[in-house]
């Protein structure tokens, strides 16, 4: 604070009013402050300033969004709306070639994403109510820690992870349930903390007030807890299957792209949209060009109809007010 | 139904920390039992060792003797699960289970220990829900969630769902302090209904509420901060009110501490 603001402020003083740090010490005649402190206006310009702040970052972040969005969508949308990209295939179609779809890519992705939840929602689950409901001590701390390392494991660790257990090591094919076993890695953690998080908001009394009723901890938890916290687990497992679908390192390295359909987890190569725009990327002739956008459309596409099942399930969630 | 309470030299530990200690007291059957204190007295926490339900809360340990007619509680081999459908509990905050319709709260406590059939089923609600004096508020809405209920008649729902499974003892955590005056008088003229048919045991911060609803008092205390919580005196409550015999208890109800 400088001597002119402490000497500006001075006749003031003597009256009793606050001080005013932050208001502007030059030229202006000291006025005696107001007995409330500061004046509107230094409060409404500082919220004004807060907004402007917030709504330009705001905007910042919305730019890139709305940029890819747009980018993606003018490009790829000609493809999507025609019928074929939904029942063909690319079998045959060279890459010179207009034509063929992407379901194989697509029911590639779907069926690699499924079998990769339905291995790990029951073991993402479980270790969350491990955690929560049973965990004590250094077990627990561990099992947490653990989760934690996993959180953090980039993608293509956990492809190369399970390439030397898969193809080194047992000497197997590179298939697509090798895809969803590197996959299953990064879902885990994901599952596990929201489920963790969705678990911890469910009250402590419901779980008292079953105890009260002479009902066991474990029916407990299945019967009160994890009906309670229902809707919360299957969004975050949505939103888990969503981020795992778009995942491409592990499917770079364990899941050849094919171009023909393929139902087979155990033998064969298994195209996804991944894998399918990184095949068609290096190309630079227009018909492949034009299936790059399609396919990472479809791939936005699929990824927000997750999104929105999991919102939907949330708010028409099994809690009933 | 209803069943004697005998407590004999009980203390209760959290981890290292004895937080009520040396509790000798007889809760008689088919009465109302009330317990007061200041807050952090213990008298919750005692509470909760009579249907085991501090066992809940890690390090929750108790030393002494609880006896429920001739069975001791806390024998090797019986069960807490077993302990809680004998002795059952409602709490300060009404925690109806939000998943579930009114009908299936009152009826949880029977569903979850396995019993089927409607017919005995609706039996058990409606008798249930008469007991808890809700029945010709909701029996048009039997199928709604419970959380849509009012504070007061969730608490009595609650309450409901604590008698469908027919305990022989009904703890009380503070029912009312959660519900508005109204609420809270419905509750009381239920406990009043319910002494005939069990033993009830009471903890409550509103002293007009003791001497209202009880037939005895136990007064609870703590010689200092961080020091355990000890029963001053149990007696009958118009005694307890009128002449108590300890002084502490006398400051206490008159308002000159705590």
């Amino acid at each position: 604070m400088s001597a002119a603001d402490t000497a500006a402020r001075a006749p003031s003083a003597p009256s009793g009013g606050q001080s005013s740090s932050g208001r502007p010490a030059g030229g202006r005649p000291a006025e005696p402050p107001p007995a409330l402190g500061h004046p509107a206006r230094v409060r409404e310009a500082r919220d004004l300033l807060a907004s402007v702040v917030m709504w330009a970052a705001f905007a910042l972040a919305l730019i890139p969004l709305v940029w890819i969005l747009w980018t993606v969508v003018s490009k790829g949308y000609h493809l999507l709306s025609e019928g074929q990209w939904w029942t063909n295939s690319q079998k045959g179609i060279t890459s010179r070639r207009e034509g063929g779809g992407a379901v194989h890519a697509i029911q590639g992705t779907l069926v690699q994403g499924l079998t990769t939840a339905l291995i790990s929602v029951p073991i993402g689950v479980m270790t969350a109510i491990y955690l929560v409901e049973y965990g004590r001590g250094r077990l627990a701390k561990a099992v947490s820690f653990m989760v934690d390392i996993l959180t953090g494991i980039p993608s293509i660790v956990a492809g190369l992870f399970v390439y030397a257990v898969w193809v080194t090591t047992f000497h197997f094919q590179r298939v697509g349930f090798a895809v969803c076993l590197s996959l299953v890695l990064l879902m885990i953690p994901v599952i596990v903390r929201s489920t963790e998080e969705m678990l911890k908001l469910v009250p402590n009394e419901l779980r008292e007030a079953s105890y009260a009723l002479g009902v066991p901890k474990w029916k407990t938890i299945f019967k009160i807890v994890l009906p309670t916290a229902f809707s919360g687990i299957v969004t975050g497992i949505l939103l888990g299957l969503a981020r795992v679908m778009g995942e491409t390192a592990p499917l770079l390295i364990l899941g050849p792209y094919s171009k023909s359909i393929a139902t087979d987890l155990f033998s064969g190569y298994m195209a996804t949209l991944p894998t399918m725009i990184n095949q068609d990327r290096t190309e630079s002739l227009q018909p492949a060009v034009d299936r790059v956008w399609a396919a990472a459309l479809t791939l936005i596409l699929l990824v927000l109809l997750l999104n929105v099942a999991g919102r939907l399930v949330a708010r028409f969630g099994s809690v009933k007010k | 139904m209803a069943k004697r309470i005998d407590v004999s030299d009980l203390n209760v530990y959290y981890g290292a920390f004895k937080a009520v200690e040396g509790v000798t007291m007889t809760v008689e059957p088919r009465s109302v039992t009330a317990f007061i204190g200041p807050s952090g007295c213990g008298k919750s926490t005692f509470l909760r060792t009579l249907n085991r339900m501090h066992e809940v809360i890690p390090g929750g340990r108790v030393e002494g003797k609880v006896m429920l007619d001739d069975q001791d509680l806390y024998a090797s081999g019986v069960d807490p699960v077993a302990v809680r459908r004998t002795v059952g509990m409602v709490f300060q905050r009404p925690n109806p289970f939000p998943t579930m319709s009114i009908y299936d709260n009152v009826a949880a406590g029977l569903k979850l220990n396995g019993l089927k059939g409607k017919k005995k089923l609706d039996d058990v609600v409606e008798k249930s829900l008469k007991g808890a004096n809700l029945w010709n508020e909701v029996k048009d809405r039997l199928n709604k969630p419970g959380a849509g209920l009012s504070g007061g008649q969730q608490q009595r729902l609650c309450i409901a769902r604590a008698i469908a499974v027919e305990p022989q003892v009904l703890l009380m955590d503070e029912p009312c302090s959660a519900l508005d005056p109204i609420s809270t008088l419905a509750i009381e003229d239920l406990i009043g209904e319910l002494k005939s048919k069990y033993t009830i045991v009471i903890v409550t911060h509103n002293m007009q509420q003791a001497a209202r609803v009880s037939d005895r008092t136990a007064f609870f205390n703590l010689a200092a901060t961080g020091k355990p919580g000890q029963l001053v005196e149990v007696d009958d409550t118009q005694r307890i009110f009128n002449n108590p015999s300890v002084k502490a208890t006398e400051d206490y109800i008159s308002g000159r501490f705590g």
